[in-house]
């Protein structure tokens, strides 16, 4: 304590003590003095990326992995705002993260000094909070409370911004023992009576759902919810977020909900009348058009952040807690019903949805040209890598293919960026997730568009040995986009076509980051190309699946209609009810 | 239905609260009618006084986005009958010397006072609620008001109990 150090040194030994193990990023003139001491930590590995917002994807698939903080580093202007959308992505999806940026010498803020931007101001909206540091002595402090930010209540982004005369200047080291932050106290413990309530509310409910969201695996509540649906017996849909928080082959549960739901999903949704709604959200992608959206149903809706019940929603039983405490105390106060002999028959609505499933059971045609369906692919790859791996998703048709048709059975095992729908979320998502779970086989499943965005950082996970298997779903376009032109604008495809068929060659950009390239354009191939990227581990594999472009995602609810009006394929509305 | 809502923040002191307070109500699309901040009787705290007209609801969304920020303490919308709420005017009136009297007239029966007075210029200083001011300002229109300041409205509670006293113990806080 008697020996001062620099800001820069307390800046590394506070990530020490709040336990970082690893940092994605990038150095630069204001984080400079930052990196000398990173040098020598023995606790904390840092991993050079080739783009900040490659730095913040690792971060994220680090955090959304292994359920810890995630950290990125970077310097100040350029460099700290490459790191906004990966922190716009943590915001939508409720990643911990940690962003640390280096920021001008406080004498020069304000002056448009060379590298300065006002990274606080640009994120104050896309962090759960922010920092700006330029005094040495409350380094220590300003991380501290970041990580009890980013890892408590509805987990988020902080960023902490320090000027380089801080990391620079001489100061004492105090962690703080503990953290004070009387504005920021999270409820985590809900409300008996209101749990009671919502207890006899489902033993009084014909028709009840179970619609659960990212909640349940943030708070890690997924044993609890296997009980909670198997002692009540009622079904379960996993949203986006959700995939891998209720096993895909439970008979309890129908699939994901909303535009590329499945129809049983949305069924059940639409003709429930009580939504017990777990750490989700209302997100407008799995309500469709608000005003349609469930129209019988009554709503208990219990979240962690209080700003989200009855934002879009109006909930009858609103709950304020921490998904695992609230179905704890959810299953003792049904116990207590049932005990008393209060039970609630779902048989008939069972029924019902087990029709449902089994008549519009998720599928899709195989080209009859004999080129590659993306979803075949894609449904292999899930068979073949089992449900321990991870799966990392881009964003657009592979991403909706691959929450559809892999089977996740292990909360952590999905990952993907469902509320920003970040295209080029997966490669950088992949390679953290990697170094946070390096015995895990991690695939990351991208599109051809996506994988252009960021697939530089395959040089990171070369150099580094990460590891990492790459399926490009190459169909030369934006896909998702051009599912759109083909549905709503008459199939004028204007500017969609990215031509990577041809450019970039994906097996010789692989051979060029020091990555297995491989190809797969048939069908026959498909298996052993697999195995052969499977059986590949000293070096990431970049498998160029080649695959038909005009494959859609269905079913769909178009944006902005009701669910009601959901499409099993195209022209094809499903009969809800049963014909008899 | 669209009402006016006055809503008591107590905030820490801290830089750029002030920033992230107005960013949530433009981003959510509140316009601010009137914005006041200043110290409180506690070191370190202070307390922002937010008039916006806005549906119940939507009211209730902006509280809890509030609520959510690490800097907020504490919340209270106060309600018009609960409450005193009060603006300082500062008004510049031109006014050739004749009808000077006429003015500072207007002025007494709002108990304005006159604090400057120019050639062709009179300034009043009036404090009240927005229907008082309100009132002034369109009795001074037709002599000509050539600048105008408000302060913001600032309000407090009616009788014994203090919203700030309470807000730091963390058995209050739900959010």
């Amino acid at each position: 304590m008697t020996d001062q150090i620099t800001g820069a040194q307390s800046l590394v030994r506070s990530l020490e003590h709040a336990g970082v193990e690893v940092v994605f990023g990038i150095p630069g003139g204001a984080i400079l003095p930052a990196y000398d001491p990173l040098m020598d930590s023995q606790q904390v590995r840092h991993i050079l990326t080739r783009h900040e917002q490659g730095a913040g994807h690792a971060a994220e698939g680090y955090a959304q992995a292994t359920g810890r903080v995630g950290v990125c580093m970077a310097t100040s202007g350029p460099g700290a705002t490459n790191l906004v959308t990966p922190i716009a992505d943590a915001y939508m999806d409720s990643v911990p993260m940690v962003a640390i940026t280096g920021q001008v010498p406080s004498a020069s803020i304000g002056t448009d000094a060379f590298q300065e931007a006002d990274i606080r101001g640009i994120t104050m909206p896309i962090t759960k909070h922010n920092f700006l540091v330029t005094k040495p002595a409350e380094i220590p402090a300003a991380i501290a409370a970041a990580f009890h930010i980013a890892g408590t209540g509805r987990p988020g982004p902080v960023l902490v911004d320090i000027a380089k005369d801080a990391l620079q200047a001489r100061t004492d080291f105090v962690w703080p023992e503990s953290i004070d932050l009387p504005g920021y106290r999270p409820v985590t413990r809900p409300h008996a009576k209101q749990v009671r309530e919502a207890a006899r509310m489902i033993v009084d409910s014909k028709r009840p759902v179970l619609y659960v969201g990212g909640g349940i695996i943030k708070s890690r509540a997924h044993a609890e919810l296997l009980r909670l649906a198997e002692l009540t017996g009622i079904p379960v849909t996993t949203t986006l977020m959700a995939r891998g928080a209720f096993p895909d082959s439970h008979p309890l549960h129908l699939g994901m909900p909303g535009m590329h739901g499945t129809v049983a999903a949305v069924g059940a949704l639409q003709k429930s009348d009580l939504l017990i709604c777990l750490g989700a959200r209302f997100d407008d992608r799995v309500t469709g058009k608000l005003e349609s959206f469930a129209p019988d149903a009554a709503v208990i809706h219990a979240d962690i952040d209080p700003a989200e019940i009855s934002k879009n929603r109006t909930a009858d039983i609103p709950i304020v807690g921490d998904a695992r405490e609230v179905i704890t105390d959810l299953i003792v106060a049904l116990q207590a019903e049932f005990d008393s002999g209060r039970a609630g028959d779902y048989a008939e609505w069972s029924a019902l949805l087990d029709h449902m499933k089994t008549t519009y059971p998720l599928g899709y045609d195989l080209p009859t040209d004999g080129t590659l369906s993306p979803q075949y692919v894609i449904q292999r790859l899930g068979q073949m890598a089992g449900p321990e791996a991870i799966y990392a998703a881009g964003v657009g048709q592979h991403q909706m293919w691959a929450a559809q048709f892999i089977n996740y059975e292990i909360p952590g095992t999905w990952l993907n960026s469902g509320g920003a729908g970040t295209m080029g979320y997966s490669v950088p998502a992949a390679m953290g997730a990697k170094v946070g779970r390096p015995d895990a086989t991690v695939w990351s499943i991208d599109g051809d568009g996506c994988f252009q965005m960021t697939n530089q950082e395959l040089a990171t996970c070369t150099i580094n040995d990460i590891p990492i298997k790459v399926a490009v779903i190459n169909n030369s376009s934006l896909g998702m986009v051009r599912q759109w032109q083909t549905l709503f604008y008459e199939s004028r495809y204007s500017n969609t076509d990215l031509h990577s068929h041809r450019i970039p060659d994906f097996v010789k950009l692989a051979d060029a980051y020091g990555c297995h390239g491989l190809r797969c354009e048939s069908p026959e191939e498909v298996d052993a190309t697999i195995e052969k990227a499977m059986a590949l581990n000293d070096a990431p594999v970049v498998v160029d699946f080649v695959v038909n472009k005009d494959a859609m995602v269905w079913p769909m609810v178009a944006a902005g209609t009701s669910n009601d009006d959901i499409k099993y394929a195209r022209d094809l509305a499903p009969r809800w009810d049963r014909e008899d | 239905m669209t009402t006016r809502h006055t809503l008591s923040v107590l905030v820490e002191d801290q830089p750029g609260v002030l920033a992230r307070i107005s960013a949530l109500f433009s981003r959510r699309g509140f316009n601010i009618e009137s914005l006041a901040v200043g110290q409180t009787e506690l070191a370190g705290i202070s307390r922002i006084t937010i008039v916006v007209a806005v549906d119940d609801l939507p009211l209730e969304q902006v509280t809890k986005q509030l609520n959510k920020l690490v800097n907020v303490l504490k919340i209270v919308e106060l309600e018009p009958e609960g409450a005193v709420a009060r603006e300082l005017v500062l008004v510049k009136v031109k006014v050739e010397p004749d009808l000077r009297r006429q003015v500072i007239d207007i002025a007494e029966v709002f108990r304005a006072k006159v604090v400057d007075v120019a050639v062709d210029t009179v300034t009043l200083e009036v404090t009240g609620s927005r229907d008082k001011t309100e009132a002034l300002l369109k009795l001074l229109e037709p002599y000509g008001i050539k600048e105008l300041a408000q302060s913001g409205i600032v309000a407090i509670g009616r009788g014994p109990r203090s919203i700030s006293d309470r807000s730091l113990r963390p058995a209050d806080r739900t959010a």
